[in-house]
């Protein structure tokens, strides 16, 4: 087995950089942070794929099935004999792609940022800041421990925490963080206690140990979380449904997604990088991560499975009725993340069965890149026209080229459209849906084509539909803002190519894939139905029609042709599916689920109220509950509870 | 012999050693303010290092008084603890008339806190009470051209007659029934009769009324709001951490007999504490009230470890008491710091206190995430560990409800760190300038804060030193 160590580096230098920055940048390094900080990501990136080549290609695979390696091990707190806290670095194909996806990612991030927040007074504290969140962010990717998990899950929300809320003089952007932050404490405690039920029956920590108690049946320690209960369910469920819980809770998933929409705040290039490829990932990665447990119990991966494909659906037809264009891709990424968890959901183990793991983590991979490009370019969009909403936007396209033709390609990704990076991934979710729940695949299909329509309802919005009255005075940003748009948009195309079965795998081992040309027919002819009719509704009658044949060639001819098509189609979605689906679905999101957590802190408050009586100041009385408690607890342990 | 009286009673003695030496200071000619704080806060220095050498396991007085190393720490937190208040006191002290006076009542009371833990029979963890407690009334009342403070003082002395009263008869009947008085002996004796019961009810309520658990908390409150800052501290950190010491060993060794009946007892006890903590926690706008229930809610969390009764158990609430000791002094020392200097003491007032003392807000910051248990704070590890060993009992509704209220502490803990670094204020505390003292004993509780939770062996060495059912 080979050496490992240096991996250690990888999240070592983020950290060094956030202290650098934390302690002296506002007096020493006011200009050239952001500088520093890229050049130490950009060697932790270049780790990474030094890492991830030697684990691919090098040595990682022993007979043909990739190995988990734990490069580095150090007991940290034992806190009874049997069971201690370890701080270790776990690699297998999993915690390798996590890496790579986090880093470069971030690397695009922060070289994107050093044009977006140019002049912002508070620059050192901001990469400082994303230092931080990325230290957390692989951390917890290298955990090799379940505690080591939860440290650094609890510090990715600290320090999304504190980007969310940068812009701490705007009121809106502070009470958004502080929702991340509670929902997400909410569903942490979930967590918390789903570790402390699977760390109790299982005596470890260790996730490797854990899992290999946990998954061979016959052994005590299986027999005791299974046969145990509470409230008629077995341990074994209630320990992976609380840690479900908190997963959902930091992926957004339904009814714990109310804080992402809220969250896009923070500054844009921030969303880029937590909320498209990174910390919203992380409840798919913790499923993943322990996904041989979830695989012993089909309730729990019901659960997850519905839960993911209900927020998908959920998340896409709302996303059909904003306005605020981060808001439409804050919907999207649940979307897609749905999506990850329900093919976790129908996943199994081993061999074939496997496919909706390796199609789950596919997605995520594809994701990360086409959703931060769709985030860096909203950035660059509301950098050249500083407003959010769609109306403000129209006809940029030829403003803002580069940003343009990015954005097209990334809504092509999204969108499933061969040979982009999303068709390959959804392609995987969907065949493996199919083999194993057709209900989940119809609304897999259905949502595929209501993402293809609201993705290209926003790139029209913004690029096309009306004459533009912007000005071309500061051109379309930075060359650090355009580089990382072409970079991104780059991979959008290339990385669907890359076989991932034969990487990442449930089981280690390589899985043949077929990519089956009938099984793709359906959804990508019901995509291009659904971008033509986001085309024949946005795309304004102004615009030059030779333009958009050209686009489109002859299908948008044929479209356009029937217009009476278009008005059914107008009629239908306008006044029927958006007023009385569309609508009341985000109304009930907005009002009831959002509502019901608001709820929750009202009634707290309104008892903290109630028991106000209490503390009367009155000695006599604080006299008479002292008896009183005394005679209660009398009765009760006397004569009651024996 | 005799040099196993000096060994064995050496923490005793230094204290004792430093009253007589305040009163001959006291006696002697006028000196400036600053130069006997100097050499007190020395004196204290070298009781505290003293403490560290030559431990051992002994009885004394035919079984009145017994230590061992456990014993030995938990009188060295104790004596570090008292260090830092007396540091982060200095500016308030400075300008007090009766600074020795001050001294002579807080000593006293750690000498009474000491005899109490290393009691071995119940009328010795009387005196050692009662010791503890009548001074500490006394300098609830040390602010002494405030009405408030002396309020608080009546208040104390007067619920604390109310405890001692029934705590007295608890341990008569005690006496009554079974004929002895030695812890060793008593466990011997101990059968769940309701009579037994009755008395045992008795003498957890006087536990409780001490440490304040809910519904035996009523007094903390208006105590703590009225009484100075360095008195609220202490009483907070000092005469709580001294009494859940013995809490734990009595429960664990001499009460074995009745263990399901108090488990049942902290079960109900721990969730009220919890609950009501935080629910009034919630809508302080005091904020040395905010942090009294705060620290209400934070025993409750102690008692789910008690409730644990394993080794595990004892070690992770000693392990937390000392936790507990850094973040709660760091946020009195702020609180401290600011009420002596402007005499400001509400969570309004602290609105924008980032713009003008970022070190404190800081400070204030690191200590109100360790209470809340955020991690990477030692509160965190602390919280953790009672959680893990509440747990082993399988309890998971009291295991859920706590952690439930984890998330609602945080929220009220957030508030303070919201209106430090968001809220905006046309007359934020101005910039303070910190004596040397003070901000020695706020760097030494945010290195303990962080320090603690990180480093092993700390929890190692207390694990090794506890015993469990």
């Amino acid at each position: 087995m080979s050496n490992y160590s240096y991996i250690v580096w990888i999240p070592l230098l983020p950290l060094a950089i956030f202290l650098v920055l934390g302690i002296f940048g506002k007096k020493y390094f006011k200009n050239t942070s952001g500088i520093i900080g890229t050049l130490a990501l950009l060697a932790s990136t270049v780790i990474s794929f030094i890492a991830a080549h030697q684990y691919f290609f090098v040595d990682g695979k022993v007979n043909g099935v990739y190995q988990k390696i734990i490069a580095f091990k150090y007991t940290w707190l034992a806190f009874s004999p049997n069971v201690s806290i370890d701080m270790g670095i776990i690699i297998d194909p999993i915690s390798i792609m996590m890496l790579v996806v986090v880093t470069f990612v971030s690397l695009m991030v922060h070289v994107f940022s050093l044009g977006y927040m140019k002049g912002e007074v508070r620059f050192a504290t901001y990469y400082a800041f994303l230092s931080l969140f990325t230290f957390s962010m692989l951390g917890l990717v290298l955990s090799s421990n379940l505690f080591q998990v939860y440290m650094f899950w609890e510090l990715v929300g600290v320090s999304s925490f504190l980007l969310i809320g940068y812009y701490f003089d705007k009121p809106s952007a502070v009470a958004a963080s502080k929702k991340a932050f509670i929902v997400t404490r909410f569903a942490d405690l979930g967590f918390l206690i789903g570790i402390l039920i699977l760390a109790f029956y299982s005596g470890t920590l260790d996730i490797n140990t854990l899992i290999e108690r946990l998954t061979a049946v016959q052994s005590t320690h299986f027999t005791s979380i299974a046969t145990a209960g509470f409230l008629g369910v077995s341990m074994l469920t209630w320990g992976l449904t609380l840690i479900f819980i908190g997963g959902a809770g930091k992926s957004a998933m339904f009814p714990l997604h109310i804080w992402l929409p809220d969250a896009m705040e923070g500054p844009t290039p921030v969303s880029a990088l937590i909320h498209a490829a990174t910390m919203v990932v992380a409840g798919v990665y913790l499923v993943a991560r322990l996904f041989p447990v979830f695989s012993m119990d089909a309730s729990v991966l019901t659960i997850v499975t519905y839960v993911g494909a209900f927020s998908a659906l959920l998340a896409a037809v709302i996303a059909c009725t904003q306005t605020d264009i981060k808001r439409v891709l804050a919907y999207s990424t649940m979307s897609q993340i749905g999506y990850m968890m329900f093919a976790l959901g129908v996943s199994k183990q081993v061999g074939e069965n496997g496919l909706g793991f390796m199609a789950s983590m596919f997605h995520l991979f594809t994701h990360a890149f086409f959703k931060s490009l769709l985030f860096l370019g909203a950035g660059a969009v509301i950098h050249f026209v500083h407003s959010n909403e769609m109306k403000d936007m129209g006809g940029l396209r030829k403003l803002m080229p580069i940003t343009h033709i990015a954005f097209l390609i990334a809504c092509l990704a999204i969108a499933g459209i061969p040979p982009f990076a999303g068709f390959f991934s959804k392609e995987e979710i969907l065949m493996a849906a199919f083999h194993s729940n057709k209900i989940i695949y119809g609304v897999a299909l259905f949502t595929a084509a209501l993402t293809a329509f609201y993705m290209f309802r926003l790139y029209f919005s913004i690029f096309w539909s009306k004459e533009s009255h912007h000005h071309n005075s500061h051109g379309e940003g930075t060359v650090s803002m355009k580089l990382p748009l072409i970079i991104l948009a780059c991979c959008a195309v290339g990385v669907g190519f890359i076989p991932f079965s034969h990487f990442v795998t449930a089981d280690g081992s390589a899985l043949e894939t077929h990519t089956d040309m009938l099984f793709s027919i359906a959804p990508v002819t019901l995509t291009i139905l659904a971008i033509l009719l986001a085309a024949a509704m946005y795309k304004n009658e102004n615009d030059k029609p030779a333009k958009a044949a050209a686009a489109f060639g002859a299908l948008y001819k044929a479209a356009s042709r029937k217009f009476y098509m278009d008005e059914l189609y107008l009629f239908i979605t306008k006044k029927i599916i958006f007023p009385l689906i569309g609508r009341p679905v985000a109304w009930v999101d907005k009002n009831i689920v959002d509502g019901l957590m608001n709820l929750l802190a009202t009634i707290t408050a309104k008892m903290s109220v109630l028991i106000k009586g209490l503390q009367s100041g009155k000695v006599q009385s604080y006299a008479l509950y002292f008896f009183g408690g005394i005679a209660a607890l009398a009765v009760l342990f006397i004569y009651l509870w024996k | 012999m005799l040099t196993d009286f000096f060994i064995l009673l050496k923490q005793e003695l230094v204290i004792t050693v430093i009253i007589f030496l305040l009163l001959f200071i006291k006696l002697g000619k006028d000196r400036s303010n600053e130069t006997i704080l100097n050499w007190i806060n020395l004196f204290l220095f070298i009781n505290l290092v003293a403490g560290f050498f030559g431990s051992q396991e002994g009885i004394l007085f035919s079984e009145m008084f017994h230590t061992n190393k456990l014993v030995v720490l938990e009188k060295n937190i104790l004596n570090l603890a008292m260090l830092l208040i007396s540091m982060q006191s200095y500016s308030w002290l400075k300008m007090h008339k009766h600074v020795i006076e001050f001294y002579l009542l807080l000593l006293s009371t750690l000498l009474g806190m000491f005899f109490m833990i290393s009691s071995g029979n119940l009328l010795m963890f009387y005196l050692g009470l009662e010791l503890s407690t009548i001074p500490l009334a006394a300098a609830a009342n040390f602010d002494l051209d405030k009405r408030r403070s002396s309020e608080a003082a009546m208040k104390m002395i007067i619920s604390s007659a109310f405890s001692s009263a029934l705590l007295l008869f608890g341990i008569s009947i005690v006496y009554g029934v079974s004929g002895t008085l030695v812890f060793s002996e008593l466990s011997l004796h101990l059968v769940a009769d309701p009579l037994h019961l009755f008395a045992f009810i008795l003498l957890i309520s006087g536990f409780a009324f001490k440490i304040s658990a809910v519904p035996f908390h009523l007094w903390t409150a208006d105590v703590y709001e009225g009484a100075p800052v360095a008195v609220t501290s202490y009483l907070s950190v000092v005469s709580k951490a001294a009494v859940l010491f013995v809490f734990v060993s009595v429960l664990y060794t001499v009460f074995k007999p009745l263990a399901t009946v108090w488990y049942n007892i902290l079960f109900v006890l721990s969730l009220a504490t919890i609950i009501i903590g935080n629910l009034f926690a919630l809508r302080q706008n005091n904020f040395k009230r905010f942090l009294a229930f705060s620290s209400i809610a934070q025993v409750g969390f102690i008692l789910i470890g008690i409730s644990g009764s394993s080794q595990a158990g004892m070690a992770s609430v000693i392990y937390f008491i000392l936790i507990y000791v850094f973040s709660n002094l760091a946020a009195f020392g702020v609180v401290s710091l600011v009420s002596a200097i402007t005499g400001k003491e509400n969570i309004d007032d602290y609105k924008a206190f980032y713009s003008t003392n970022p070190l404190l807000s800081w400070i204030l910051t690191i200590a109100l995430f360790s209470l809340a248990g955020v991690p990477p704070t030692a509160g965190f590890f602390g919280k953790f560990f009672l959680l893990m060993a509440g747990a082993a009992k399988g309890n998971y509704w009291l295991i859920g409800i706590a952690a439930l209220n984890m998330v609602v502490s945080f929220y009220y803990y957030l508030r303070v760190v919201k209106a430090m670094f968001m809220d905006s204020n046309e007359e934020p505390i101005s910039k303070l300038s910190i004596p040397i003292l003070p901000k020695l004993a706020l760097y030494i509780c945010v290195i303990g804060i962080i320090v603690t939770g990180l480093l092993s062996w700390v929890y190692d060495h207390i694990f090794s030193l506890s015993s469990g059912i």
